[in-house]
């Protein structure tokens, strides 16, 4: 096994995933499979090779930093579970 | 002639209602009620969109009837339920988004739209577009209409199941690795991924942003190239999208192959594809030799790191993309958080599946400190090698031909256990995603009862001539007409 459990704990929580109790095991099972296949690029000789950062070698578009969005926070909000005031609703963040 | 309506393709419908021997109503309420019917085998749609469905043909008849029918006035089609439906459930097949109502449409939705089309529903697929079987969707698998008991192949399995049962003659798809193309050779019907940055990603949900690309499932190549050109074109919502000119797709199907230089991968019929399924790939090569082309064989020395390669990208991308996903916004969200950390970490493990749990976990492994030159850095070195294999093969040839994935359609649950059978399905299409390359599946035989794909892949941009190379093949061949038992 390419992962221990300490690992995955460490990855899920990097992550934010909380993983129940009864997908753990697999999880770590399978992540160390998926790690050992992808293992084998460690054999490719890349010397000297440029990392592709696009698939056409273009740049990326740049546009002016203007505002082109009208306000819609009604409609936006529509889909959060939580919201007062116009303003999203999470737990307490400073005691 | 109404219950024959859904045996129509999309261009024999344009000409029916443009000769007026039916209309968008008619077509229309013939194909819900198909619809309606095929519900429970099939598990096709995640939502059906009737009452809209029904008012857009009604002002697509009254448009044709003044004089302003647009280009695709009328022609119903699908869409794959990872393009945002303004108003309409858009769930990417997940959870997390099951009750996520877009505010807006995707650029193509928007397109389609003014082009005149009927949108029916919204279809079935792997969650986040992640999967090959269409089995990690949270609204359970697609089957099969070739056979209930296979799985349509992923992700966009709904919508070639949709088409290839005719419950509708087109569907929008999106091809990561191969989700279009891989599920249209399982089903019989015609999958086209375009170039890397032809169609505007706008609106659609993001796994992997350098792989992504939408594109159509259809029943003919000349039903692709009529969509493609409405779908197709600069967008500046989009980043990623390439101002390029937008040919006629339709106009350049005619002209034959002859003189066309077709590649064929040696390693294409290596170990690990399925004899019977090599049989019928060569089968239509010699069809197109027939027709004029010139077969050459070609080098692509990379191809067996372009699994490995992407299941280090892909998951790179999809960890980063997925991350916006966090409960508070919008999605699901976990009750009675004890704070922050555990809003997200509770809303993100109980809204994502397995599969995708397992895709953001690896992404986030290969980007972590001390891990990231070994793997990502790495993946994108060989990436570049693999773009530069295809570079070299088409200074040689205008196309690659080979099959499009090493097995006919295979049963649902046969694949599940291990993540890595299930990532092999997709090593003769991932290389064009890597690359950003065009490619196309279409029928080119059956096997035990079951469709086979032919593949083909040109150089950026070169949409016409792989449309083109379809559409001649199609003329000589029926196999793009074989209708699934007790779907005719």
């Amino acid at each position: 096994m390419s992962l221990d459990k300490d690992q995955v704990q460490h990855i899920a929580m990097l992550a934010r995933l909380k993983l129940a109790d009864d997908e753990f095991d697999e999880t770590v099972d399978k992540l160390s499979r998926i790690v050992d296949f992808v293992d084998q690029l460690s054999q490719a000789e890349t010397e000297g090779v440029v990392p592709m950062a696009h698939p056409l070698n273009e740049s990326q578009r740049l546009r002016a930093d203007e505002v082109t969005e009208s306000n819609q926070r009604e409609a936006l909000q529509e889909n959060a579970s939580s919201v007062e005031n116009g303003l999203y609703l999470v737990p307490k963040v400073i005691e | 002639m109404s219950q024959d309506l859904h045996a129509l393709t999309l261009t024999q419908i344009a000409a029916g209602l443009k000769a007026g021997d039916f209309s968008a109503h008619d077509l229309t309420e013939a194909l819900l009620g198909r619809i309606t019917a095929f519900a429970e085998p099939l598990n096709a749609f995640i939502t059906i969109t009737a009452e809209q469905a029904l008012a857009a043909a009604k002002q697509a008849d009254e448009a044709r009837a003044t004089g302003n029918a647009g280009p695709l006035n009328g022609l119903p089609l699908v869409h794959k339920d990872i393009f945002c439906t303004k108003g309409v459930l858009t769930t990417c097949g997940s959870h997390m988004l099951d009750n996520f109502v877009s505010p807006y449409d995707a650029a193509i939705v928007e397109r389609f739209g003014q082009a005149g089309a009927v949108v029916l529903g919204k279809t079935n697929m792997d969650e986040f577009a992640m999967g090959s079987s269409n089995e990690t969707s949270f609204f359970g698998p697609v089957r099969n209409p070739w056979n209930l008991d296979c799985s349509p192949g992923g992700s966009s399995g709904g919508s070639a199941a949709v088409v290839a049962a005719r419950l509708a003659p087109a569907a929008t798809g999106t091809d990561t690795g191969g989700s279009i193309r891989q599920p249209a050779a399982l089903t019989g019907t015609v999958g086209l991924k375009p170039t890397y940055g032809r169609v505007s990603r706008y609106g659609m949900i993001a796994f992997a942003s350098s792989l992504d690309q939408a594109g159509v499932i259809t029943r003919s190549a000349a039903d692709a190239a009529l969509l493609l050109g409405v779908m197709a074109g600069f967008d500046d919502r989009d980043s990623t999208c390439i101002d390029h000119p937008v040919p006629d797709y339709v106009a350049g199907l005619s002209g034959s192959l002859k003189g066309l230089r077709v590649g064929i991968v040696r390693q294409h019929f290596d170990e690990g594809l399925d004899e019977q399924t090599g049989i019928a790939v060569k089968e239509s090569l010699a069809v197109l030799e027939s027709q004029g082309a010139i077969l050459t064989e070609v080098d692509l020395p990379n191809l067996d790191l372009s699994v490995p390669t992407y299941y280090v990208v892909a998951p790179a991308e999809c960890s980063s993309n997925l991350s916006r996903f966090d409960g508070v916004r919008f999605g699901h969200r976990a009750n009675d958080p004890k704070n922050l950390f555990d809003l997200y970490c509770r809303s993100r493990g109980e809204g994502f599946g397995a599969e995708v749990k397992r895709r953001i976990m690896t992404g986030t492994y290969v980007l972590s400190a001390g891990y990231y030159d070994a793997y990502y850095l790495k993946a994108q070195q060989v990436r570049q090698l693999i773009s530069d294999d295809f570079k070299k093969a088409f200074a040689k040839v205008d196309v690659i031909a080979g099959p499009t994935s090493p097995t006919p359609a295979f049963k649902l649950g046969d694949k599940t256990d291990d993540p890595i059978t299930m990532y092999l399905n997709d090593i003769y299409t991932i290389g064009a995603n890597l690359a950003g390359l065009p490619g196309i599946s279409t029928p080119c035989g059956l096997v035990d009862g079951l469709p086979v794909g032919l593949h083909l892949v040109g150089p950026h941009w070169s949409e016409e001539s792989v449309l083109r190379c379809a559409h001649q093949y199609q003329q000589q061949t029926d196999w793009h007409e074989a209708c699934p038992e007790g779907y005719a």
